[in-house]
């Protein structure tokens, strides 16, 4: 393919400062049981190809939904005129700088290949964990998803870059709803899909799956009998299923360099993170470590080039509460003059290149989960989201878990539903009290970070151990 | 200005009788009927079903910050979902679709194949709904439009704001939605639209006002009579800021914040009967009788008033209209197909989503020039923003005041606000708190463009809200 993509660029004859094409082919499984009944059997293909031109500083794209070299070509020249009609308006005047010439090869890692399982046998497993998950006539409703995507990419460019990279990626869900007396609860794998990865069926497969699925199935119907959560102001001991979304909402999302140079303004909104914060701002206490890592081979948004060319490498953000470095790529980073990453990411072939998360990760510390909790008197311990909602500069925000336990004189006792908290942003990450060590790591993911106009939904991951924080306001559900 | 006539400009109403097809087809449509035509050949001697719907665009996306061009470019889009069935299984695929018979052909019939392949490996289906030929079962719906072209969207646009700091996406282009099946039944619909979705900032950072703009025929004027309108509240946002405690205020929830709160229902509220059965539903107390909203709140489809296709993914056009809470009571759940066969219930051709396609708010009594005297003093809210549930079940929801929001006292704009967060139930703020809806509804469209551009929207009045509960 990259043979033939160098051919058809080299066919295209425009007075452009910069051309590139890039092509995408993402073959997709989708299988979904509800109740022990087929609800998705589907294939899919996506493919097509974006060619951008650059030409008089102003990039103009055009995307086709087909990758012969003719509809290429076409898409060549109305990329250019794209960017001509527009360059007298260029927000920002880029040079072929931000479009290295990189050469290189990716291919994500996988023990048990996507197609190691015939459509037979994943129905006949996501039956299996439908029947696990419904422990009680109290299940109301059991699901289970899996998904595989094999995602092949091919850059090239008029300086010379030729990338190949094919992501190989198993998302996969079970959940259960419990009803009982008018009450309803939920409990799922983590969170909806949050058992994302690259590689293959050794993400959803091996005795330990029957027993999540069992787990879940039980924990749901035990929801039923529990109280609220307390409202109270308490230390709050955060899973690493819910870390995901924390770090995700509050770290990833206001330190992308495009929200804060106002590009998302209209759509996702800015950040409360300013330029001049770079190399200065205490955004948590020093035991808050922030990596943007795409070297983690099982991480869901692993790579090694981003869709510009740009090689990825894993980068401190935040090292010891101090902001670092954002996330933004070339583009932003001539624009804004601090440091990024290479995080310029298009969610396919029909969508440009924007400033992304990928794998933002909390590295561990040194504390054990028994020692946190044993050091504790009273607080709550939270895992799996359910709810999330922040403001459009990344301040405030609210968030809600599935399961919740009191935590009592170092204990975890009494069993809590509907768990919510609320805070502001750097209140909440400089009261960051405790991170757990190693062996409380856990990692996940999500297939649905929207941002971006037009629109698009990226797929990030998120590592992180387990978290305490001092004073945080939480709350229960109803009224 | 330059104007791009789409290719066919005849709008043609719909032919619900008729099985013949207008000569004037664009080749998307010829090609797609050919499709289903060739699909029927090979699915016919085996005893097999299908449905073959597609969604196609061509678009121009024009990206703009600070009055200026942030980004720039050309989709064109299209894509099949073949579905294949026998007596009790279904399994399907989704694939390009590119006008092209011979190349569309070629990757249909290999896709073909390989469910063809899948189908015995999958289990029975106990709720599959095979299609049937349903009454009518053809629809033809062709809109006429003038869109810009897209070399003069960028000058047209920013010559009008260049003083101003302007940002927002135009998105604008052919639209297609379609639907064929071994049943016969045959629906295209074909529309040029176009969205703008944009803010004005002013001096001070984060202060902005958000303006919407659509329709299938670009107007000059009412673009620049819309920009001139967010100018005038911009002024507003020049006076000092005031940071209001947490609390239950008064609040007028202007038509944009209102439909954010109803977009969040109709997406996630669970107004379906699968979530209602399954308990993933917002509405289940009001669905049992056990509580009503206010007797002046009704929520009602409307195809009569937004242009989005009436077929489902079926192949069954819904009615015009459908009651969903009327005066503040339960009317009807969406009940799809499938969950017609699987809950004994009578379809009302609602998508398998069973979400809403043309939403549509009963306006109140509340005039436009009396919404600050009766709002007396509390906020005055233009917009929300990130939007979720606190209680799902129990009808919480959550969210954050955005952009041109104020503090009203005695009837006067005083300030613009510090963003607020708001933590309510709806069985409370469109229940007793609901004081009253203004006295017109607002079309809000769809701007949304993920992996494609929406159509239709939501139309809405704004809602005057007693004791509105804002927590952060």
């Amino acid at each position: 393919m990259i043979g033939y993509l160098t051919e058809t660029l080299e066919q295209i004859d425009l007075p452009a400062d910069w051309i590139g094409i890039r092509a995408v082919k993402e073959n997709s499984s989708w299988h979904a049981m509800r109740d022990g009944h087929p609800q998705q059997n589907q294939r899919g293909l996506n493919q097509g190809g974006m060619v951008e031109v650059l030409a008089q500083g102003q990039f103009g794209y055009s995307a086709v939904n087909q990758l012969s070299s003719e509809a290429l070509r076409a898409a060549a020249t109305t990329a250019y005129e794209q960017a001509i009609a527009a360059s007298k308006w260029a927000l920002y005047r880029f040079t072929p700088s931000v479009r290295p010439a990189i050469k290189g090869e990716y291919i994500s890692p996988a023990v048990l290949p996507l197609n190691a399982l015939s459509v037979a046998d994943i129905n006949d497993l996501l039956s299996k964990l439908c029947e696990q998950l419904k422990v009680s006539a109290n299940i109301v409703r059991t699901s289970a998803i899996a998904r595989t995507h094999e995602i092949e990419s091919w850059f090239v460019s008029s300086n010379g870059a030729e990338i190949h990279q094919k992501l190989l990626l198993l998302e996969s869900h079970l959940g259960a709803i419990a009803q009982a007396s008018g009450v309803t609860q939920s409990r799922s794998d983590n969170g909806y899909l949050a058992r994302s990865y690259q590689g293959g069926w050794e993400h959803f497969s091996g005795e330990s799956l029957s027993e999540r699925a069992h787990k879940i199935g039980q924990q749901a119907v035990d929801l039923l009998s529990a109280p609220n959560c307390p409202t109270e102001s308490t230390t709050l001991v955060l899973a690493p299923d819910q870390m995901m979304l924390q770090i995700h909402e509050s770290v990833g999302h206001p330190l992308e360099l495009d929200r804060i140079l106002g590009d998302e303004r209209n759509y996702a909104g800015g950040s409360f993170v300013q330029p001049q914060d770079f190399g200065q701002l205490v955004y948590g206490s020093p035991l808050m470590n922030i990596t943007f890592d795409t070297t983690a081979p099982q991480e869901l948004a692993s790579y090694q080039f981003d869709d510009t060319g740009a090689i990825a490498n894993r980068e401190y953000l935040i090292r010891e509460g101090v902001l670092e470095r954002g996330l933004g790529g070339l583009e932003s980073q001539s624009r804004l003059s601090v440091p990024g990453v290479s995080c310029a990411r298009a969610c396919s072939w029909n969508r440009p290149a924007i400033d992304r998360m990928a794998n933002i990760n909390l590295e561990p510390g040194e504390t054990s989960f028994d020692e946190m909790i044993g050091s504790i008197e009273n607080g709550v311990y939270m895992e799996s989201n359910r709810s999330w909602s922040i403001d459009d500069q990344r301040h405030k925000f609210q968030f809600g878990c599935e399961y919740a336990r009191k935590i009592e004189d170092g204990k975890l006792t009494t069993l809590l539903k509907n768990p919510n908290y609320r805070a502001t942003t750097p209140q909440f990450w400089r009261s960051l009290s405790q991170v757990g060590n190693g062996e409380t790591l856990e990692t996940y993911g999500t297939p649905y970070c929207g941002k971006g106009e037009p629109n698009q939904l990226v797929r990030v991951g998120h590592a992180s151990p387990v978290c305490a924080f001092e004073n945080i306001e939480v709350f229960g559900g109803a009224s | 200005m330059t104007l791009l006539s789409p290719q066919s400009s005849a709008s043609v109403s719909s032919d619900l009788a008729s099985s013949s097809v207008s000569s004037k087809q664009s080749v998307q449509e010829r090609v797609f009927y050919q499709l289903i035509e060739a699909v029927g050949h090979q699915t016919a001697a085996k005893n097999q079903f299908f449905t073959l719907t597609l969604t196609g665009e061509t678009s121009q996306f024009t990206r703009f910050s600070q009055a200026k061009v942030r980004q720039t470019g050309a989709v064109c889009d299209g894509q099949m979902q073949l579905s294949l069935m026998s007596a009790e299984r279904i399994t399907a695929a989704y694939l390009p679709f590119t006008a092209q018979f011979e190349a569309d052909w070629s990757a249909l019939s290999q896709t073909l194949a390989a469910l063809q392949a899948d189908l015995p490996q999958v289990p029975v289906d106990p709720y599959l709904v095979l299609p049937v030929k349903a009454q009518p079962s053809r629809s033809r719906e062709v809109r006429a439009g003038q869109l810009l072209s897209p070399g003069t969207v960028v000058e047209t646009l920013l010559s009008t704001v260049q003083d101003l700091d302007f940002s927002g996406l135009y998105a604008g282009g052919m639209a297609y939605r379609a639907y064929g099946d071994s049943a016969g039944n045959r629906h295209w619909f074909e529309t040029p639209s176009f969205t703008l979705d944009y803010s004005l900032f002013g001096d001070r950072a984060n202060q902005a006002v958000k303006g919407t703009l659509a329709g299938n025929r670009w107007n000059l004027t009412d673009y620049q009579h819309n920009i001139r309108h967010s100018q005038q509240q911009l002024n507003l946002l020049n006076r000092p800021v005031k940071a209001v405690s947490k609390g239950a205020y008064r609040t007028y929830l202007a038509p944009a914040a209102a439909a954010d709160i109803i977009d969040t229902i109709i997406w996630s509220g669970g107004l379906g009967a699968a979530d209602l059965q399954q308990g993933n539903s917002a509405f289940r107390k009001l669905e049992s009788g056990d509580v009503q909203l206010s007797n002046q709140f009704s929520l009602s489809e409307n195809f009569q008033r937004t242009d989005v296709p009436r077929f489902n993914e079926n192949g069954v056009l819904a009615s015009a209209q459908l009651s969903v809470i009327e005066n503040g009571r339960w009317a009807n759940a969406l009940v799809s197909d499938r969950s017609a066969k699987e809950y004994g219930k009578l379809s009302n051709a609602a998508n398998r989503a069973e979400s809403m396609r043309a939403p549509t708010v009963a306006p109140g009594t509340l005039a436009a020039d009396q919404v600050l005297s009766q709002l007396e003093t509390g906020l005055y809210v233009s917009n929300l923003h990130y939007l979720n549930w606190s209680d799902r079940t129990a009808g919480r929801l959550t969210g954050m005041t955005r952009y041109a929001c104020f503090w009203v006292e005695a009837g006067e704009i005083v300030a613009p606000i510090e963003n607020l967060r708001f933590d309510d139930n709806l069985y409370r703020f469109l229940g007793e708190g609901l004081i009253d809806l203004s006295d017109r509804a607002t079309f809000l469209p769809a701007v949304d463009t993920y992996d494609r551009r929406s159509l239709g929207g939501i139309w809405t009045p704004g809602l005057l809200i007693d004791q509105f509960k804002y927590t952060l």
